[in-house]
C-alpha cells in the first residue's frame, strides 16, 4: 500500500514521462549516435573505420577554415540578433500598449508563422532578384539603367534571418512588457519622472529578461541556419551548418559531419551557459523573485 | 479662511457615452484629511486620478494651492501617490525606492539620504532600506510606498484604496499607522475607499460618492448621524428606513408617524426640511436598534415586539433579524449575557433621539 508521500512524490515523473521518453529516444539517443561516428573514420574507398580516432576532431578544431566560418557564422548572428533587438522591442512596445487591438495585432505577428520558412525566405528573391519586384521599379522609374545585384550577398542573409525571427524577438518582448504592471510607470511618472525618463528607469529594466530570452532565441536560431545563407547568400558567406550539410549530405563524411555538429553544439552551449549565467546573475531578474 | 489646498470646480469626466463622473466642486482645506467614500464605480477613483492627472477632466478646472493645474503633466505636479498594489520598483531596494523621486528634484546626495533616512523611520522601517520589495510583507510595502510619496514633500497626498489589498487585522494597524502619519506632517490628504469604517476613522471630511455624483460631504459624525439620503444611510453602515409621514412638526421636535412604531419624535437637527403632513422616512442605524428581553421597562424608549428570524453571532456582538409584522428590522447589539436565540420573542426599542428622517417619495 504506498503512502501518500510515495504517490506525491511519482506523480510529477508519471506526468513528465511522455516528454521524458520523447527528449531520450529523439534527441539523446540519436545525439550519442552522432558522437560515436564521430570518432569514426572515412576512407577513400567509401566504408567507414570503425574506432576511436581522433582524426575529424583534430581537423576540425585545428584547420582555420572552420575557424573563420565559425567567427562568420557568431557574426552574422550578432548582427541579426542586435537588429531583431532594435527593431523588434519598438514594436512589442506598441502591441503591448495598444489596448483593444492587442489580440488582432498578435495574430498579425503569428500569420507568417503560417507559411514555410523556405518559402518566406525563398519570396525575397521575388523581391531583390535581378528581375524582382524591386528592379522592375528601379528600371520603371528610370533610377537605374540596369538591374542592380542586390541579392546574395551577407546583407541579403541577415535580411533573411530577420525576417524570420523577429516574431520570436516581438513575442518574448512582448510577453515581459504584458507584466509590468502599468501603475509602476504612473508611479514613476506621479514622483516626477517624464513620460521617457520613467521608461528607461521602469519599464526598460522590467523588460530587459524579456529582451535577454528574445536574443538569446534570435542568436542561437541564426547561428544554426542553413537554409538563409543557402537561399539568399552568396558563395561566400557559408555558415556554419553549411559545412555540417556540405560534410554529411554532399560528401557522405558522416565522421566529419558528426564532429563539426558537435562543436558548434558545444560553442552555442557554452554561450547560453554563459549568457544564462549573466542575465540570471544580474540585478534585473531578482525583480521578479 | 485660508485658500484650500485642493479645489475642484465642476469637473466631470466623460468615456464616450458614459459619465463617470458629474460635474463636481470640491473645496478640500490645507491639512484635512478627506475621504472620498463609496461602491466601486461611484466616480471616487476617477475624481481621484484626475487630481493626480492621470486622467483629464472632460470639463472644469481643478486648482491646487489656487493655480489651475489641468494642463500641468502629472510629473511636474508635485503630488505623492500611493496605490492599491503598492506599485514599488521590483528591481529597486527599499532605500532607491524612496529616493526616486529625490532624483528629479535639486536635492544633494546626503540631503537624499537624510530624508530618506526620516522618511523610512517615520513609517517605523529603518532598518529595510537594502531589502527589495519582494522581501517585503504587504503591510511593509505599503508603508514604503507610503514613504516614497511622502518623501518628496508632496503639496497634497493621494491615496487610492492603500489598505484594501492588506488582510484585516493588518488594516486596523495601517489605518492608525496612516493617521499617526498624517497628523504629524499636517498634509492634506485624499483618501479614496469603499470601506465605511476607513472613511470614518479616518477622515476630517468625508464626501460620499454614488453613481458619479456627491450624495454628501460633511465631518464623520454628522455623514454618519444625519445621512443627507437614503442612500448614504444604506452605504455607512447597516441602517433600518420606514416609510412614514409627518404628523407634527415644530422648532425642537418632527413628530414621525411609523406604522409599525407609531408616533417617533425626532429632534428637528436630525430633521431638516420637513413639514406637516409630507411623506417622510425614519432612519434608525442598526445598532441603536435594542433587543430587550419582553415585558422589561423600556425606559421611554419607542418599542415593539417581534420574533428573532436570523442570528448573525459574531463574538463581540451579534447582529439580529427581527419579525415585526411585514418589516425584518436589523438590530446589531453588544452581547451581554448570552445572545437572543433564533425563535425568540424580543422587544425592539428605539430611543427617538438616535433616529434621523429623511423626505420621504412624493
Amino acid at each position: 500500500m504506498a503512502t501518500v508521500e510515495a504517490r506525491e512524490r511519482r506523480q510529477p515523473w508519471i506526468l513528465l514521462s511522455p516528454a521524458l521518453a520523447a527528449v531520450t529516444l529523439l534527441l539523446f539517443v540519436p545525439l550519442l549516435f552522432i558522437v560515436v561516428y564521430s570518432f569514426w573514420l572515412r576512407t577513400a574507398t567509401g566504408a567507414d573505420v570503425v574506432g576511436f580516432h581522433l582524426d575529424n576532431w583534430q581537423e576540425a578544431l585545428t584547420d582555420p577554415f572552420y575557424r573563420d566560418i565559425l567567427l562568420f557564422t557568431l557574426k552574422i548572428a550578432a548582427i541579426t540578433t542586435i537588429v531583431c533587438g532594435l527593431m523588434g522591442y519598438p514594436a512589442a512596445y506598441f502591441i503591448a500598449r495598444a489596448g483593444g487591438n492587442r489580440a488582432l495585432l498578435l495574430l498579425l505577428l503569428m500569420l507568417p508563422f503560417w507559411i514555410s520558412y523556405i518559402i518566406r525566405t525563398m519570396s525575397w528573391i521575388n523581391i531583390l532578384g535581378v528581375s524582382g519586384a524591386l528592379n522592375s521599379m528601379l528600371l520603371w522609374l528610370g533610377i537605374v539603367d540596369e538591374p542592380l545585384q542586390l541579392l546574395y550577398n551577407q546583407t541579403t542573409v541577415v535580411l533573411g534571418l530577420v525576417h524570420f525571427l523577429l516574431p520570436f524577438m516581438i513575442l518574448n518582448v512582448y510577453v515581459s512588457l504584458e507584466g509590468i504592471d502599468r501603475t509602476l510607470e504612473q508611479a514613476a511618472n506621479s514622483l516626477g519622472a517624464t513620460r521617457w525618463q520613467s521608461f528607461l528607469e521602469v519599464t526598460l529594466p522590467l523588460s530587459l529578461p524579456g529582451l535577454a530570452a528574445g536574443g538569446l532565441l534570435c542568436f542561437v536560431l541564426s547561428a544554426g541556419t542553413y537554409i538563409t545563407p543557402l537561399v539568399l547568400g552568396g558563395p561566400t558567406d557559408a555558415m556554419f551548418a553549411n559545412l555540417v550539410f556540405e560534410a554529411i549530405i554532399t560528401q557522405l563524411n558522416w565522421p566529419l559531419g558528426s564532429a563539426l555538429s558537435l562543436m558548434l553544439l558545444a560553442v552555442l552551449g557554452v554561450l547560453v551557459a554563459i549568457y544564462n549565467h549573466f542575465v540570471g546573475m544580474s540585478q534585473l531578474a531578482k525583480g521578479f523573485g | 479662511m485660508t485658500e484650500p489646498a485642493v479645489q475642484l470646480d465642476q469637473i466631470a469626466k466623460r468615456f464616450g457615452p458614459f459619465t463617470a463622473v458629474h460635474p463636481t466642486s470640491l473645496d478640500i482645506p490645507a491639512g484635512h484629511f478627506v475621504t472620498l467614500l463609496g461602491p466601486s464605480g461611484c466616480g471616487k477613483t476617477t475624481t481621484l486620478r484626475m487630481i493626480a492627472g492621470l486622467l483629464d477632466p472632460t470639463e472644469g478646472e481643478i486648482r491646487v494651492k489656487g493655480n489651475r493645474v489641468n494642463e500641468v503633466p502629472i510629473h511636474r505636479r508635485n503630488l505623492g501617490l500611493v496605490f492599491q498594489n503598492y506599485a514599488l520598483f521590483p528591481h529597486r531596494t527599499v532605500e532607491q525606492n524612496v529616493a526616486f523621486g529625490l532624483k528629479y528634484r535639486n536635492v544633494s546626495k546626503e540631503e537624499a539620504k537624510r530624508r530618506v533616512a526620516d522618511a523610512l523611520s517615520l513609517v517605523q522601517l529603518p532598518e529595510l532600506g537594502h531589502r527589495y520589495p519582494r522581501e517585503l510583507s504587504g503591510g511593509q510595502q505599503q508603508r514604503i510606498a507610503l514613504a516614497r510619496a511622502i518623501v518628496i514633500e508632496p503639496d497634497v497626498l493621494l491615496l487610492d484604496e492603500p489598505l484594501s489589498a492588506l488582510d484585516a487585522n493588518l488594516r486596523e494597524d495601517m489605518r492608525v499607522e496612516l493617521k499617526r502619519i498624517q497628523d504629524r506632517l499636517g498634509i492634506t490628504t485624499i483618501f479614496v475607499t469603499h470601506d465605511q469604517s476607513e472613511a470614518l476613522a479616518m477622515s476630517d471630511q468625508i464626501v460620499v460618492m454614488s453613481a458619479g455624483r456627491v450624495e454628501q460631504v460633511g465631518p464623520p459624525e454628522e455623514v454618519y448621524n444625519t445621512p443627507a439620503n437614503e442612500f448614504v444611510a444604506r452605504f455607512l453602515g447597516a441602517s433600518n428606513i420606514f416609510e412614514g409621514r409627518v404628523a407634527d412638526a415644530t422648532v425642537d421636535v418632527v413628530a414621525l408617524d411609523v406604522p409599525i412604531f407609531g408616533v417617533v419624535p425626532v429632534p428637528a437637527e436630525r430633521a431638516q426640511g420637513l413639514s406637516n403632513g409630507e411623506p417622510a422616512k425614519l432612519v434608525v442605524r442598526a445598532e441603536k436598534l435594542k433587543l430587550a428581553r419582553p415585558g422589561t421597562d423600556a425606559d421611554g424608549a419607542v418599542s415593539v415586539d417581534g420574533v428573532v428570524e436570523a442570528v448573525d453571532y459574531q463574538g463581540q456582538v451579534a447582529r439580529y433579524f427581527v419579525r415585526t409584522g411585514e418589516s425584518l428590522l436589523q438590530a446589531v447589539n453588544m452581547i451581554d449575557d448570552h445572545p437572543f436565540a433564533e425563535g425568540e420573542t424580543a422587544s425592539v426599542r428605539l430611543r427617538p433621539r438616535d433616529c434621523a428622517a429623511l423626505p420621504g417619495n412624493k
